[in-house]
């Protein structure tokens, strides 16, 4: 049995106080591991003190009713808070063995160890197919055409999105239709060839077949990244992923494997909440 | 009984009830709308259909080529004028639009600080100078301390003209790209300066080229600063640090003169001016247009992206 899948304590019980955390906690078997991570606006606390451990090359859900603060966790994970004032983070956000809020760390290298997709399609509307895949690596100083070629094929079949968009690459991304221009978005996320994959509700915007074809997507990528995901929809959660953490009021109440978060909740906020009987 | 049906009847009687009204003020408000439209257009039209009918007997080669020939003999032509104009509004812009565009940048992408909130209400205040206040300014730092009147001091005033309103537009074209874009470049790893000037500021293009292209049209025409600074010549462009000619210049001059044929050369070079500044907002519009989708692409791809 692994800590992850015992019920994390809330708050008030957390086994981890930053100093003694760096010797007690095993980095080799996770990819990315949060400490008394804390998101406030203004004052107010929109995430409280989440620990969480993300397992390599597994897919984590974290789920919740709307305003819980699932997306205002996953935003911490690499530095997005960075671009809105008044937001604070206080906690550790490790991966590997780096704390993504230390002093001496560049997020923007940083963030290019970690994709991120977001909630609404938001391929660069004045670039092309080709152009969107590779803005990651163009911007970033990669030059060689044969290298770029190459990267688009892969990114976009491991998006499934090849087959669809390989005759006409110079297409303006936003002739897409909605389901294709998300995959086109993870598409460019993986060509920064990161290791974690955040996901936040990529298919809310998405009708059921391209949503499908999402699912199966992060299914597939499983092999090789460690994928967060936000989502509204438990079904999704449980299609979809190995671990799941539901979030309330910016409390992580429990964090488990799916199925047993699913079918065996050690919660009561968490079974009321699976069940249907709020959200 | 309080049933959904009552007062679903209840909430409906409240409606304004008489269609026959109803259809009159929608059709009125129409007809307001688009008299206003013509209102407004009248003058403008009437403007141009004068500027055309007088100035159009006045153009002919040497017109547009030569210099003025003695007052009242109405020989000669406005060829200085003409090319004093696109030499000073090419000045302008190589000074205005790098400047103003780079404040509207700061304002947009760097701007929610009191400095920013300072330099954006200095900048509106600037944006309403009246034009020959900037010429006196220019007037005093250049020509005075040079000694001389220069194609420099006009080229400044002209900017400082231009670089408010750049800024403005740049600000609100730049606010008008959808947060999401920074973020997806941010999460790519980017540098904040490569997303401004390599995502967002491409995203924006059309509403800053328009920006651009309304400060260009507006110092094409003005004429005081101009007084103050290039004073006006009757040669072609020598120097850098003597007068020059441009054409609000020449056709203030023309039309001070009582002779007839001043006064039709002055209406040559309204129409000349008018024409030049037409051309260079087509020109560059068209330029910046999506090259695939020049003409009537443009607004096919508009509508699909409404409907859609």
């Amino acid at each position: 049995m692994t800590a992850l899948t015992t019920n994390l304590p809330s708050v008030e019980a957390s086994p981890f106080t930053p100093s003694e955390s760096s010797s007690t906690i095993d980095t080799s078997k996770y990819k990315m591991i949060t400490e008394n991570v804390t998101v406030s606006y203004g004052g107010i606390d929109a995430v409280k003190n989440v620990t969480m451990k993300f397992k390599e090359k597994s897919v984590t859900a974290l789920i919740g009713p709307s305003g819980c603060g699932k997306t205002t966790f996953l935003r911490c994970l690499n530095r997005m808070h960075d671009m809105t004032k008044n937001a604070k983070v206080t906690g550790k956000v490790m991966i590997d063995d780096i704390d993504l809020y230390s002093k001496e760390i560049d997020p923007i290298y940083h963030r290019r160890k970690v994709g991120m997709v977001f909630q609404k399609p938001n391929p660069f509307p004045t670039m092309s197919i080709y152009d969107n895949v590779t803005a990651g690596l163009r911007l970033n100083g990669v030059r060689d055409k044969k290298i770029l070629d190459e990267i688009v094929e892969d990114s976009l079949k491991m998006a499934y999105l090849w087959d669809e968009v390989k005759n006409d690459l110079k297409k303006s991304a936003i002739e897409l239709s909605g389901g294709q221009q998300q995959r086109l978005c993870i598409a460019r996320a993986l060509a920064i060839q990161p290791e974690v994959l955040l996901m936040d509700e990529p298919a809310s915007a998405l009708d059921p077949i391209a949503t499908q074809k999402i699912e199966e997507t992060i299914i597939d990528l499983k092999n090789d990244y460690t994928i967060i995901i936000v989502t509204h929809n438990m079904q999704q959660a449980i299609r979809v992923s190995d671990y799941t953490g539901f979030m309330y009021l910016g409390d992580l109440i429990e964090f488990r494997e799916t199925k047993k978060l699913f079918t065996d909740p050690k919660d009561e906020l968490t079974a009321k909440y699976v069940q249907g009987h709020f959200g | 009984m309080n049933s959904i049906q009552d007062r679903r009847q209840e909430y409906r009687s409240l409606f304004k009830q008489n269609v026959a009204k109803r259809l009159l003020v929608d059709k009125s408000v129409r007809i307001i709308v688009f008299s206003c439209v013509i209102i407004a257009i009248i003058p403008l039209g009437s403007i141009l259909v004068e500027v055309f009918k007088n100035g159009l007997t006045a153009i002919s080669i040497e017109f547009l080529t030569e210099t003025p020939g003695s007052a009242g003999s109405g020989e000669g032509g406005i060829g200085p004028a003409i090319q004093g104009t696109l030499i000073i509004i090419g000045l302008s812009s190589m000074i205005g639009v790098p400047i103003g565009v780079m404040s509207g940048v700061f304002l947009s992408e760097y701007g929610d600080n009191a400095l920013a909130r300072l330099v954006r209400f200095f900048n509106d205040v600037f944006m309403e100078f009246p034009s020959i206040i900037l010429g006196i300014f220019a007037f005093l730092i250049i020509v005075l301390v040079l000694g001389h009147f220069s194609v420099w001091a006009g080229a400044f005033a002209l900017s400082l003209i231009m670089f408010p309103i750049v800024a403005r537009t740049t600000e609100e074209s730049l606010k008008m790209v959808p947060m999401t874009y920074r973020e997806a470049g941010t999460a790519l790893g980017l540098k904040k300066w490569v997303i401004t000037f390599r995502i967002v500021i491409s995203a924006a293009k059309s509403g800053m080229v328009t920006g651009i292209l309304l400060s260009v049209s507006r110092i094409g025409g003005e004429t005081a600063p101009l007084i103050m600074t290039i004073l006006g010549s009757s040669q072609f462009f020598s120097s850098m640090d003597t007068p020059m000619d441009a054409l609000p210049l020449r056709i203030w001059r023309l039309s001070l003169l009582p002779y007839d044929s001043a006064q039709l050369q002055g209406w040559g070079a309204a129409l000349v001016l008018i024409m030049i500044i037409l051309g260079i907002n087509l020109g560059i519009k068209y330029y910046f247009m999506n090259k695939k989708n020049r003409f009537f692409g443009q607004l096919i791809k508009q509508r699909k992206s409404i409907t859609t």
